[in-house]
């Protein structure tokens, strides 16, 4: 009975559609049960990688909730991270990203209130493994010389190009990327500090 | 197409493997085959959503119609790798992020639509289970044998980060052979290749030696 009805024309949406119906419904259902386990874990990231551009004791203010939307004259607003200690906004942590050899490279960069690097880190990149992933603080401690400069106190380029910061061997192009980034960054900063720090202008 | 358990385990791992005989799944044989432990994921992950696609299939088999086969089993290969994707997300994300990229790119492991329509279509669910559960092991081996190579003679070392995929327990996997570095070319994609073309030549060669045995 069923064999017969199998190879009918109109056999085929009805057996496609049922399928579709039941993944999607699958599907809903897996994304409604997994949907607050994501955003808590994506929260533990968050906190995790601002525990990380931010010296300990610096802030006593829980930052993954002090979120701000700050209009830097970029197409969209950027989340700003406010830190607070005893009330006074002390520094602010924010996202800027930089165009490497192999894509875009993210980075999560902390700027204490008088515009001194706190500490840089890269979220996310696709630079060549080996070469240019010494830009991970899990590969190299290339990263932490950034801490303590400030854009008038050092050469915001790297050592090829005249400036203070290294280069890798055989890989030139994405520290090169990494530094211009964050020297935009801090001019960033610079031009809408009362904006990023929530001061009243 | 014999459904001999013993048969189905020896095809999976060797006389059909999905790498070195099928010559399927090569993308991501390529792709992700920088490191043994890299590739250790891709191919627990892969062994996953292979088992449980060759299961539903073969349940299905019965009212799946020969016309409309393939879109029903691409629909369901694809809603159950995005299940997997969310379900690493929500409760082993420390993982998930080891893995989250190549989770995506099981959807267009051609060996998972393969097996379905091959295997798991024609087959009763058990004889199913042991080849999904086969032919993954098979592609895991495969993918950690490639990935090893390209890892010891790019970067020197073997399973590194294992313990990063595996939890701390395993760290004792992680090996470093010397700190001069190594030929980055085989980190590179053409290293994937010239790994995989020598271990498939080797592997033409260790056939024809023990064929007149068997």
């Amino acid at each position: 009975m069923l064999e017969k009805w199998k190879s009918r024309p109109l056999y085929q949406p009805l057996l496609l559609g049922a399928v579709t119906l039941l993944a999607s419904a699958s599907l809903a259902w897996a994304a409604s049960a997994t949907r607050e386990a994501i955003a808590r874990a994506e929260e533990r990231d968050l906190r995790d990688a601002l525990a990380q551009v931010l010296p300990e004791g610096f802030a006593d203010n829980d930052l993954a909730a002090a979120s701000a939307g700050v209009d830097m004259g970029a197409a969209a607003p950027v989340t700003v991270y406010r830190a607070r200690r005893a009330g006074v906004v002390e520094g602010a942590v924010f996202e800027v990203s930089g165009k490497g050899y192999g894509g875009e490279i993210v980075i999560l960069m902390a700027v204490d209130k008088a515009g001194t690097l706190l500490g840089v880190r890269v979220l996310k990149h696709t630079e060549t493994p080996g070469l240019g992933d010494k830009i991970e603080a899990k590969k190299s401690g290339w990263i932490d010389n950034f801490a303590g400069k400030a854009l008038g106190t050092a050469a915001w380029a790297v050592k090829k190009d005249g400036g203070d910061f290294d280069q890798f061997a055989g890989a030139t192009i994405t520290p090169r990327a990494v530094v211009e980034a964050v020297k935009k960054g801090l001019e960033t900063f610079a031009r809408h500090k009362a904006a990023i720090l929530g001061e009243s202008s | 197409m014999s459904t001999n358990a013993a048969t189905l385990v020896r095809d999976g791992l060797w006389n059909n493997n999905v790498v070195f005989a099928q010559m399927l799944a090569l993308c991501p044989t390529m792709a992700v085959t920088t490191s043994g432990a890299n590739g250790l994921g891709m191919g627990l992950a892969t062994t996953a959503v292979l088992l449980v696609s060759n299961v539903l299939v073969a349940l299905i088999r019965g009212i799946v119609s020969e016309q409309a086969r393939i879109p029903v089993f691409i629909v369901l290969i694809a809603s159950l790798v995005t299940v997997v994707d969310m379900a690493l997300n929500a409760w082993l994300h420390e993982l998930y992020k080891v893995l989250g990229l190549f989770i995506a790119l099981i959807v267009v492991n051609c060996a998972i639509l393969g097996r379905a329509e091959a295997f798991a279509s024609r087959n009763a669910v058990a004889a199913a289970f042991i080849d999904g559960l086969s032919m993954g092991i098979g592609f895991t081996l495969a993918l950690v044998v490639i990935g090893l190579i390209r890892e010891m003679l790019g970067s020197g070392t073997l399973f590194a980060q294992a313990s990063q995929l595996l939890g701390a327990n395993f760290a004792f996997l992680e090996t470093r052979l010397h700190d001069r570095g190594g030929a980055l070319l085989m980190i590179l994609p053409p290293g994937a290749f010239a790994a995989m073309g020598f271990l498939l030549a080797g592997k033409r060669v260790l056939d024809e030696r023990l064929a007149p045995a068997r």
